[in-house]
């Protein structure tokens, strides 16, 4: 058993927070998303442009980049800013808030691209006929298109998570005291970096372990009577 | 002598009403202090999460004279000035060296310590430590730092790495991928040389105290519009100077006095 | 402003920085991702397990920890890299960034490239084995070009994440877009400016890759294909 020298627990801590900011911006970025990915299938112009001006952005730039941005240069500009104007504000984000903030914004617009994808995957029959049997739009995105919606959506969505639960490390760099950055003090204080990384990994790898099971199962439920390729 | 005694009487009592007047100006029951937490041995992060050092030690004691409660925070190095402005906390007790740059916008109290600072190399290394002897070599030191500003300032041959912290350096430095690390004589012996890792390194050259980089010393740092505080904290360290308090925490990390000069 | 005049030297040095990263680590990393995916499509139980066990090590953890597992666990080992004479690899952090950023791309590239050969209709297939193509040739004509199309999108989704992803080796003292930022930022607390200016060049790098990957799209026809991560049911009467 490599020797953790009491630093062990400190992982445990940090796992436990890791998930809750991944589950936290997981929820967060669907319900986010979805509404972007309605809205930039169905709504007028502006709200298209603003979307698009949004999601274009938000995957544009690399999420370190985005939080620092969020976490050191908001506040810093809201308080030029204000001084300029004369006014002596300040604005103290603190590091859960800016990270599952900065994830939810990010995956969201992911997720939002995932949706679209997913909805403009469908046989537009299906919407045809729903209309034809004279269910209204709201009805029909809910009963019709949502459920066929997520076979598409599924592996996307599936991505988002894993690719979000990973990102969760990158909050490390504002010092919220996550799986990685306990990982990090573990290792400069007792200067086993490797022991300490491989745990971390080991952990993060049980997660995606985890997810992938879950991802698969979920995968199998909606896809079943299709086949796939194999070389 | 009536004269003079009035007058001394008179600066007597104005003096105590200004005395008064500090202390019954607004000092908060509690403070909130940022710290870094990775600089030991001055201010580090147990492994129950918690701050430790000389400067918690010491900002306990302070706090403790001025009666005020405090509360410890971390902060990461880069934003530990913007988290101060940003009322994240109030008060920074974090080797923050006071220099003309950091008054322009941030309030120091006097200092609390002042320690020189030195490159430490391989002992078998055969760097000769000047801004001739180091050029092309590989020195290591924290973003932010006096020690940056330095080497990019009078050392424009050296190739300088950046680290977020002082510790990421010393894990360069044992693992050789730095030549050199330029920091305070004390942490680099405390946080390193004193360490397993630290074996087979030396600290080497001159001591660097020039105020135009390196300040005058380390000092307790508050927002601009909190002299105040910082003034209590002035009054706090020389208290504890006079009644033995800072030597005995001094000893009990360094084993010597780190107040200098 | 002053602030972009006085710094955007740093600043595109820190870009071409990026650029190289990228461009290297994505190409050593498709090389790579070839042999992963068919490995992990053979029926050998061994290969299949083995590039299965990579892929999942390297998409199952945070890049971050990758990096500092190569970058500091390496200096935990340094003398037995020393001893094996790759410490001088090891002991550049530019090789390590490069490591963990090839290593990284190549699980996700496989992947795309392992889901886009699954897409492939399997009549296509058939069809070719029963034209008699060896596995050789089967890959080169049939699997190839057609996964290629099919992958195309996503692959460029891969490749946008990896410009940003070099943003992480700012960690590791490489002055990227990102540590030149950084360190701008920290010197003057003009951290918007230095972050949003970062932000402006990911911009535009990601997006100047976007359009010339929408040029090759168009090139390769691949707007005709609908994004095909799963196949779709074949309705009866369906015409598309």
């Amino acid at each position: 058993m490599p020797d953790f020298q009491g630093y062990g627990w400190l992982l445990l801590d940090g796992l436990v927070l890791t998930l809750g900011v991944a589950i936290a911006s997981m929820l967060g970025a669907l319900a986010l998303g979805l509404l972007a990915a309605l809205g930039k299938l169905f709504a007028p112009r502006a709200g298209k442009v603003l979307i698009e001006v949004y999601t274009t952005f938000v995957r544009g730039v690399p999420e370190l980049v985005l939080l620092l941005l969020i976490y050191y240069g908001l506040p810093t500009l809201v308080q030029n800013t204000a001084a300029k104007a004369g006014y002596d504000l300040s604005l103290s984000i603190n590091p859960f808030v800016a990270g599952i903030g900065t994830l939810t914004v990010i995956y969201a617009a992911f997720a939002c691209e995932v949706f679209r994808a997913a909805y403009l995957a469908l046989p537009p029959g299906q919407r045809e006929a729903a209309y034809a049997l004279g269910l209204n739009p709201v009805i029909t995105f809910r009963k019709v298109e949502l459920p066929q919606m997520m076979r598409y959506a599924l592996p996307g969505l599936g991505n988002v998570w894993m690719v979000l639960v990973k990102a969760t490390a990158l909050i490390s760099i504002i010092q919220l005291p996550e799986l990685m950055r306990n990982a990090d003090i573990a290792a400069r204080s007792t200067r086993q970096p490797f022991t300490f990384f491989f745990a971390a990994c080991l952990l993060y790898l049980a997660i995606t372990a985890i997810s992938m099971l879950g991802q698969a199962r979920l995968e199998r439920w909606a896809a079943r009577g299709t086949t796939e390729a194999r070389s | 002598m009536k004269t003079s005694f009035a007058s001394a009487l008179s600066g007597a009592i104005t003096a105590l009403t200004f005395a008064f007047s500090a202390v019954a100006q607004d000092l908060p029951d509690a403070l909130v202090i940022g710290t870094e937490g990775a600089y030991p041995p001055f201010n580090f992060t147990e492994s129950d999460g918690n701050v430790a050092g000389f400067e918690i030690d010491l900002g306990n004691a302070m706090c403790a004279h001025i009666k005020v409660e405090c509360t410890w925070v971390t902060q990461d190095w880069d934003g530990i000035i913007p988290g101060l402005q940003a009322k994240k906390y109030d008060a920074i007790i974090a080797s923050l060296y006071i220099t003309d740059e950091r008054r322009k916008v941030i309030s120091f109290s006097d200092k609390y310590y002042n320690v020189p600072s030195r490159f430490v190399v391989a002992t078998d290394s055969t760097l000769d430590i000047s801004a001739d002897g180091l050029s092309g070599a590989i020195v290591g030191t924290q973003r932010a730092t006096s020690f940056e500003r330095y080497l990019t300032a009078e050392m424009p041959d050296v190739e300088v790495r950046l680290y977020g912290t002082m510790d990421e350096a010393y894990l360069d430095l044992a693992s050789g991928r730095v030549d050199a690390v330029l920091g305070d004589v004390v942490a680099l012996q405390d946080g390193f040389l004193g360490t397993p890792e630290g074996a087979g390194f030396e600290l080497r050259g001159p001591e660097f105290t020039n105020p135009e980089y390196f300040g005058y010393g380390a000092g307790v740092a508050v927002r601009q519009d909190d002299q105040a505080i910082a003034d209590a904290f002035s009054e706090a360290i020389k208290a504890l100077r006079d009644n033995g308090t800072y030597q005995e925490i001094s000893q009990k990390w360094f084993g010597l006095d780190v107040y200098g000069s | 402003m002053d602030f972009i005049l006085a710094n955007l030297p740093r600043f595109l040095e820190g870009a071409w920085m990026t650029i190289q990263l990228a461009l290297f680590s994505c190409s050593c990393g498709l090389l790579m991702a070839l042999p992963i995916a068919l490995a992990r499509l053979s029926r050998k139980r061994l290969l299949s397990s083995a590039a299965t066990g990579y892929v999942f090590f390297f998409r199952g953890t945070p890049l971050l920890a990758q990096i500092f597992l190569i970058y500091y666990g390496s200096g935990q080992f340094r003398h037995e890299l020393g001893a094996l004479g790759l410490w001088t690899f090891f002991r550049d952090p530019w090789f390590c960034a490069l490591l963990s950023l090839t290593l990284n791309t190549a699980a996700y590239s496989s992947e795309i490239l392992r889901g886009a050969i699954q897409a492939i209709p399997k009549g296509e297939i058939e069809a070719a084995k029963a034209l008699g193509l060896n596995r050789y040739l089967l890959l080169r004509l049939v699997i190839l070009p057609r996964a290629i199309r099919i992958g195309w999108p996503a692959y460029t989704n891969e490749v946008v994440y990896q410009i940003q992803a070099t943003s992480l080796v700012s960690i590791i003292t490489i002055m990227d877009i990102t540590g030149v930022a950084r360190t701008v930022g920290a010197r003057d607390f003009t951290f918007f400016e230095a972050f949003g200016l970062a932000a402006l060049l990911y911009l535009i790098l990601v997006y100047g890759f976007i359009f010339l990957a929408g040029r090759i799209e168009k090139r390769l026809g691949a707007h005709l294909i609908r994004p095909a991560a799963v196949n779709k049911p074949k309705l009866a009467g369906n015409i598309r």
